[in-house]
């Protein structure tokens, strides 16, 4: 194959760059070796900061933030919900914190207004008690898989291509240029080569194992996150921690649930990580501290995503890793000791950021081209697309109570989603030649997100795509293995209570009954 | 000290022994029995059926739903060891590994021959009941489930008898789904299985008469009840029938005339017919359930059903005093000996908190993994099982609950069934097995104390 540009990564920036390319007029393939989000881009509180978290420690990052923020509201709106934010303090804060902090808003020209302590109540009547200081904020909330879907359909619409299950396993360099890449399917063990013009790094936290098979080196270091996603809706706006950055001090409302997180564990590699217990106690613990409520309300799941940083793997003790700067790093790898002239790597940075991000690695990459074509995304809306409606909360069920017929049985009951929609999304998929698994459709869907985890859908699922042939041979038998698994791992840390007896359920149903774990050894 | 495996510890525990006055209402119906059975699930029911045999004066009392999650097979032992999945093809050799490998395990409280004797007096039961369960010679069988899978078990329903034989056989079958029964794909459960059943045809039909839309099995299985509508079955299946030597369907053929329908299809269609276990909750729990609902009262058995116990006393004369209701107290009982078969974390007889395991009824001690880091594996099919799943209720050679120094806290309080330490039917695939079995060691053990 070939291109004028590679993308290695299908986070928001592999994705937010295709199609900042594609409106610049530049042909891109995006290789991503697992599927859209899988790293950082999907394991984030799925926040649109103000930039307020950031005044004093990264004030450079806090105003880009707020620029970002604005824009995207107005770019992007059908991706975001203006909730509106507060930063709050409950007694024990620190003071000193507190009273500098509308000063430090102020000099990142961050709009803040002072609220009264009985109005926040009011305005979100979860809050503590024991609140001392609050704060109005602009923070929103941006469904970062949309986001990713809206920006992969439009670079499509303009002539890019998307490769899931691809895996990048070498590059051959000749003479300080990237020739050809070597790009593995994952799902037929197929290899290929591409070649492009220009190879971009765009693999968040895998990006010094991408650099790294260039002969580059690019030391980072892996900071883990861990979120929790409650049952219901626990406030109407973000509700921050008014403080140093810690555990536990952001809850984020998105559609129907709230998400609460998160914590910050160096780790070695980004490629096993899970949502361990002790950061799920600590998590509710500190955040118990804010909304009361949140000691005691059912938590759905637990993920965790990994911040790649820039900057090499320093002694761990030295100090918080949220202390490293959250600004990215663009590198022209044609100006590093390695010198491979059409090589660049960008990491590092926010979700907020994103599309700044991909405007300043395509600026690069157009002066590589010599192309002039400035950037259009700051003016240009992202396009709302079918490829990505299915995430939205509440969507499904809306559509199906308006429009449903009696055959259109609900696959997923918990979060509504018909036949009819996993049947629009394994199109979307065949169109990009994917295979429609279960896990596909989970992601591109609410699929399995509700109180049941998938339980009774992940079985209703595969019996439908049997019987629409989407599903051949024993596929179906590593297809809910797979599916349950990856379920598994948000709901593991989370096992009291009711989440407990649900899971007894789960495991008497697929293991007591379907012996699934059995299957395992008798299937290679 | 309790026996302690993988750093299990029990935790500290209260029991209220409080006065009777405190909890004498006037307004409140007492009744006086020998017995009490808290539990409705397999362990309950069968402990029931054993009590009412012994002509124990028994009351029962528990939410039924739970049993409607029952899936059909009964099984004995189908693992042994779970950590090398190793299926088993004789149970009863495998209890008597399972009992020297981990001499903690509920089965190593009872006579092998206690163990049989259980198992024969509840399918004897189920037998009289019109609903008669086949055995295979004292083996495991294997038979195949809705999700395309192959399951070990000992017994199950006579409306599952062929799919097992047919399987060993390798006859050309006819598999059968029905439009709008979700969950259930028999093109899924053909292409799953044909490297160990190659000749399974699958075939999707309407069902009789029915709207258009969703349908559920418990509906379909009442339908069919009634012989017209197998007649019509038999007629949507026929065309279809072709060379195979037999048909599987959904667990779905009858309600209460399971043996009718049979009898009916498999006239009908000249082939034998079975049905294949469905997703949970299924028609084959609803089935037990109601024939115990049914038949257990005539034996004398006294029910609360649907409701539970919310209060526990024990009397200055070693009685039992529960209040029993389903909000608020409407009967006190006040019983000689009780069995508590209330299940695990699903059933209710234990509650999980982010620090801890409590029993719910008794607050007995319940023997658990230190802390809440090793509940579970980070991988769901671990093929060690997850630790959470042997924690439990710890009792002696006569199902006493036990204090942490092994002696039985109290002398008149017995423990059945999924709620027992030291065992994980799930993995070990021994749940109605274990229930049965232990139940009949309680019964026996409580029996000998009233007497």
């Amino acid at each position: 194959m070939q291109t004028q540009v590679l993308i290695i990564g299908a986070g928001v920036t592999g994705a937010g760059l295709a199609r900042d390319l594609a409106l610049r007029g530049i042909q891109s393939i995006v290789v991503e070796k697992r599927d859209v989000n899988n790293g950082a881009s999907g394991g984030n509180h799925g926040l649109l900061h103000s930039g307020a978290r950031y005044v004093v420690s990264d004030p450079a990052s806090a105003f880009e933030c707020h620029l970002e923020n604005q824009l995207l509201k107005r770019m992007a709106p059908h991706c975001v919900e203006a909730t509106g934010g507060l930063f709050v303090a409950v007694a024990g804060d620190d003071e000193a914190y507190i009273a500098g902090f509308a000063d430090a808003c102020r000099r990142c020209q961050i709009d803040t207004a002072s609220v009264d302590l009985n109005d926040a109540r009011e305005m979100e009547p979860a809050l503590s008690d024991r609140l001392i200081a609050a704060f109005g904020v602009d923070d929103a909330t941006v469904d970062p898989f949309k986001l990713c879907l809206d920006n992969i359909a439009d670079a499509r619409q303009h002539g890019g291509q998307f490769l899931r299950y691809s895996q990048v396993i070498g590059f051959d360099i000749e003479n300080g240029r990237i020739q050809r890449t070597h790009v593995r399917d994952d799902l037929t063990g197929r290899t290929r080569w591409i070649e492009a013009q220009v190879v971009v790094n765009a693999a968040g936290a895998w990006a010094g194992q991408i650099a790294g098979l260039a002969g580059a080196e690019l030391a980072m270091r892996y900071s883990k996150g861990t979120l929790l996603v409650t049952q219901s809706r626990m406030g109407q706006r973000v509700i921050n921690r008014l403080r140093r950055a810690t555990d536990g001090d952001i809850l984020v409302p998105g559609g129907t649930v709230s998400i609460l997180g998160t914590t910050s564990e160096r780790v070695d590699s980004p490629d096993v990580i899970y949502p361990e217990i002790h950061e799920v106690d600590a998590i509710i613990d500190q955040g118990a501290a804010m909304v009361p409520a949140l000691a005691d309300t059912r938590y759905i799941r637990a993920y965790c995503g990994v911040r790649p940083l820039i900057g090499g793997s320093g002694p761990k003790q030295a100090g918080d890793d949220r202390a490293v700067s959250r600004g990215f790093a663009l590198i022209d790898h044609g100006r590093q000791p390695e010198a491979i002239a059409n090589f660049v790597t960008i990491t590092g940075g926010k979700l907020t950021t994103y599309r700044l991000m991909a405007e300043k690695t395509a600026d690069l990459v157009c002066r590589q081209l010599g192309v002039t074509a400035p950037g259009r995304t700051h003016l240009v809306p992202l396009p709302n697309t079918v490829d990505a409606r299915w995430t939205e909360p509440g969507l499904a069920p809306n559509t199906w109570l308006r429009t449903h017929s009696p055959e259109d049985l609900l696959v997923c009951e918990c979060e509504m989603v018909p036949q009819s929609v996993v049947e629009e999304i394994v199109g979307s998929i065949k169109k990009q030649a994917g295979r429609p698994g279960l896990k596909a459709i989970g992601l591109r869907s609410r699929i399995g997100k509700g109180p049941c985890q998938g339980t009774f859908c992940s079985q209703r699922l595969a019996a439908h795509l049997y019987d629409r042939q989407h599903l051949a041979n024993h596929q179906g038998v590593g297809e809910l293995q797979a599916f349950l698994r990856e379920r598994w791992r948000g709901q593991q840390p989370l096992l009291w209570d009711t989440s407990l007896a649900q899971a007894e359920l789960l495991e008497a149903m697929h293991c007591g009954l379907f012996c699934l774990e059995l299957e395992e050894r008798d299937r290679p | 000290m309790i026996p302690c495996e993988g750093g299990f510890q029990t935790r500290p525990y209260t029991v209220g022994i409080e006065a009777m006055h405190c909890a004498m209402n006037s307004k409140v119906n007492q009744i006086a029995c020998d017995l009490i059975i808290i539990g409705t699930g397999m362990a309950g029911m069968a402990a029931a059926l054993f009590a009412a045999r012994k002509g124990l004066d028994a009351a029962l009392v528990g939410i039924t739903g739970e049993l409607g999650f029952a899936s059909g097979p009964l099984d004995l032992l189908g693992v042994h060891p779970v950590a090398q999945g190793r299926i088993l093809e004789d149970p009863w050799q495998g209890i008597v590994d399972l009992c020297r490998d981990e001499p903690l395990h509920p089965f190593a409280k009872l006579e092998i021959d206690a163990i049989r004797k259980a198992l024969a007096a509840y399918l004897d039961f189920l037998q009289a009941g019109g609903y008669p369960h086949a055995v295979h010679g004292r083996r495991n069988m294997t038979l195949i489930t809705a999700a395309g899978t192959r399951k070990p078990t000992y017994a199950v329903p006579h409306t599952m008898q062929h799919g097992p034989v047919a399987l060993a056989a390798q006859a050309p079958c006819l598999l059968v789904d029905i439009q709008g029964l979700k969950g259930f794909s028999a093109r899924q459960m053909a292409l799953s299985l044909e490297a160990y059943w190659p000749d399974l045809r699958p075939v999707q039909i309407a069902f009789p008469d029915a709207a258009k839309g969703e349908l559920y099995a418990e509906h379909l299985a009442r339908a069919l009840d009634a012989a017209p509508v197998r007649e019509k079955l038999v007629a949507a299946i026929r065309p279809h029938l072709g060379d195979a030597q037999c048909v599987g369907l959904p667990a779905m053929l009858g309600f209460y005339q399971t043996v009718r329908v049979m009898e009916d299809l498999q006239q009908g269609l000249g082939v034998p017919v079975f049905e294949i276990p469905t997703m949970l909750p299924s028609v084959t729990g609803v089935r037990l359930r109601e024939l115990f609902e049914q038949r257990l009262p005539p034996l004398g058995i006294r029910p609360f059903w649907q409701q539970r116990v919310l209060d526990v006393q024990r009397l200055n004369d070693g009685r039992w005093s529960l209040g029993v209701g389903y909000a608020e107290v409407e009967h006190r009982v006040i019983a000689r000996g009780a069995i508590l078969c209330s299940g695990r974390f699903f059933g209710r007889g234990l509650h999980a908190r982010r620090n801890g395991i409590q029993e719910t009824v008794f607050d007995l001690p319940v023997v658990q993994p230190m802390d809440r880091a090793t509940w579970h594996h980070k991988d769901l099919f671990d093929p060690h099982g997850h630790p959470i799943n042997r924690a439990g209720i710890a009792v002696d050679e006569q199902f006493r609950p036990v204090d942490a120094q092994c002696n039985p806290i109290y002398p008149n309080l017995f423990a059945a069934g999924s709620i027992l330490a030291y065992q994980d039917w799930m993995r070990q695939k021994c749940g109605s097995g274990l229930a049965i079995a232990t139940a009949y060691g309680a019964v026996t053990s409580c029996g000998a104390f009233l007497t």
